[in-house]
């Protein structure tokens, strides 16, 4: 089916978008959490912050990380003198861009979940002796295990599709930061690679088609779970 | 059995709602005693703030020794040893029915729970039920669940929100039956709430009118 090298384009795309989105998970489920529950100072700010990528164009996001993470940028000179450590053409940048992008969608998802659980649960919790956090343990956090893991597979789909801002952030580099997108732009621009764009695209296709309805059917399942122990 | 039965509660609070303000004042003694009025005058509210999960504007809730809110202190529900029967019944729909009994049980100080799962199981005649998921009940098996699910707490005293009002006739005989056994046998302080005449009569020690 496919090349030993496009197996590996593959491979890097996966490692990329993994990271991305298993990274971005704790971020992304406490910003969720605390736009669904509470109301402080600054919360519009930081709604519109966090959907900024979403709707910014991508090639602007890769220009601001680029600012940000480059060798004279402040979060990259702090990496490069701290730790001596760069994502500056790294598949760990494009990691980063792609975690970036996928932030919107995995908040989204999960700020659904978290407002979908019946809080009189953990009251119940509550008055049989469960700490506020110990609640969030057992009560809260179960129930919107489905939305997490949906959110889980849309970022996931998200990141193997990122390209303008990794292409601008990391460049296009092979076996580092070239992952699906990047070496279907690269295979279309060499003639005869025809069939390689194919083989990618097609790829590329069914990973984010399994994936959607992968989510779809996580978020379906919660609803019909809801349903069924009524209001 | 609850170490002591003979448990006095005074309930003295004031609590602003939107334009309405929920106000209730009195003592009760040991034995059920039932908040009785129309729908709409707070009685929900008033367990609520028993229970710790409202906090009143003003006022105190002492139940025995202990203030459970007032002079300073605001206990959080945890603390409270307040055992709360829910209208809806509310068990968690993500863990089977023993680990709905089991929650507060295994959260609860050894010293304070007065009952274990088997004769909670017993009393109530759920045994058959333990491996069940909580939307495969009917009504009153889920309101019996919810029912040992607060006794296994170990609480000094229960709270009960018409815990009758989604049943039919005939459950609704069965899980009176059950509050009587609890009131007479265990001898656990109850406060209950009901705007059904014949309920109150059957069940209360004493009548606590509410009116808006």
């Amino acid at each position: 089916m496919l090349s030993p090298e496009e197996w590996s384009i593959v491979a890097l795309s996966l490692k990329v978008g993994g990271v991305a989105v298993l990274a971005t998970l704790p971020l992304a489920f406490a910003l969720a959490w605390a736009l669904a529950r509470y109301r402080f100072p600054g919360r519009v700010l930081l709604d519109g912050l966090v959907h900024l990528p979403l709707v910014l164009p991508p090639v602007v996001t890769g220009w601001l990380l680029l600012l940000a993470f480059g060798p004279l940028g402040p979060i990259g000179r702090w990496l490069e003198s701290w730790f001596g450590v760069s994502v500056m053409f790294r598949w760990t940048g494009a990691a980063l861009a792609a975690a970036i992008m996928a932030l919107p969608l995995m908040v989204r998802a999960m700020r659904l979940s978290i407002e979908a659980i019946d809080r009189r649960f953990e009251g119940a919790a509550r008055t049989l002796g469960a700490s506020r956090w110990h609640a969030f343990w057992t009560i809260s956090l179960p129930l919107a295990f489905p939305g997490v893991l949906a959110a889980l597979v849309l970022g996931f789909a998200r990141s193997i599709g990122e390209f303008g801002a990794t292409i601008t952030f990391v460049s296009n580099i092979p076996g580092e930061t070239r992952t699906l997108p990047l070496a279907i732009y690269s295979a279309l621009q060499i003639p005869g690679a025809e069939a390689m764009v194919t083989r990618l695209a097609l790829f590329s296709v069914a990973l984010s088609l399994g994936a959607l309805i992968l989510s779809e059917w996580l978020v379906r399942r919660t609803h019909a779970e809801r349903q069924r122990h009524g209001d | 059995m609850p170490k002591d039965s003979g448990m006095a509660i005074d309930i003295d609070v004031e609590k602003r709602r939107g334009e309405r303000i929920i106000a209730a004042r009195f003592t009760a003694g040991p034995g059920l005693t039932a908040l009785f009025g129309p729908s709409g005058v707070g009685k929900t509210s008033l367990l609520a703030m028993v229970a710790g999960l409202l906090r009143p504007d003003r006022g105190h809730i002492r139940i025995g020794t202990r203030t459970l809110f007032g002079d300073d202190v605001d206990l959080p529900p945890e603390a409270r040893r307040i055992g709360y029967v829910f209208q809806d019944g509310r068990l968690f729909p993500h863990r089977r029915v023993r680990a709905n009994l089991l929650y507060g049980h295994q959260l609860a100080a050894p010293g304070d729970r007065w009952m274990g799962l088997d004769e909670a199981a017993a009393f109530l005649g759920i045994g058959h039920l333990l491996d069940r998921w909580p939307r495969s009940l009917s009504g009153g098996e889920a309101q019996r669940v919810a029912i040992g699910r607060a006794l296994l707490a170990g609480p000094e005293i229960l709270l009960m929100d018409e815990p009758l009002s989604s049943l039919d006739a005939a459950r609704r005989g069965d899980i009176m039956a059950v509050i009587e056994r609890i009131r007479d046998e265990l001898k656990l302080p109850i406060l209950y709430v009901s705007h059904d005449r014949a309920e109150v009569d059957r069940l209360a020690t004493e009548v606590i009118a509410l009116d808006g």
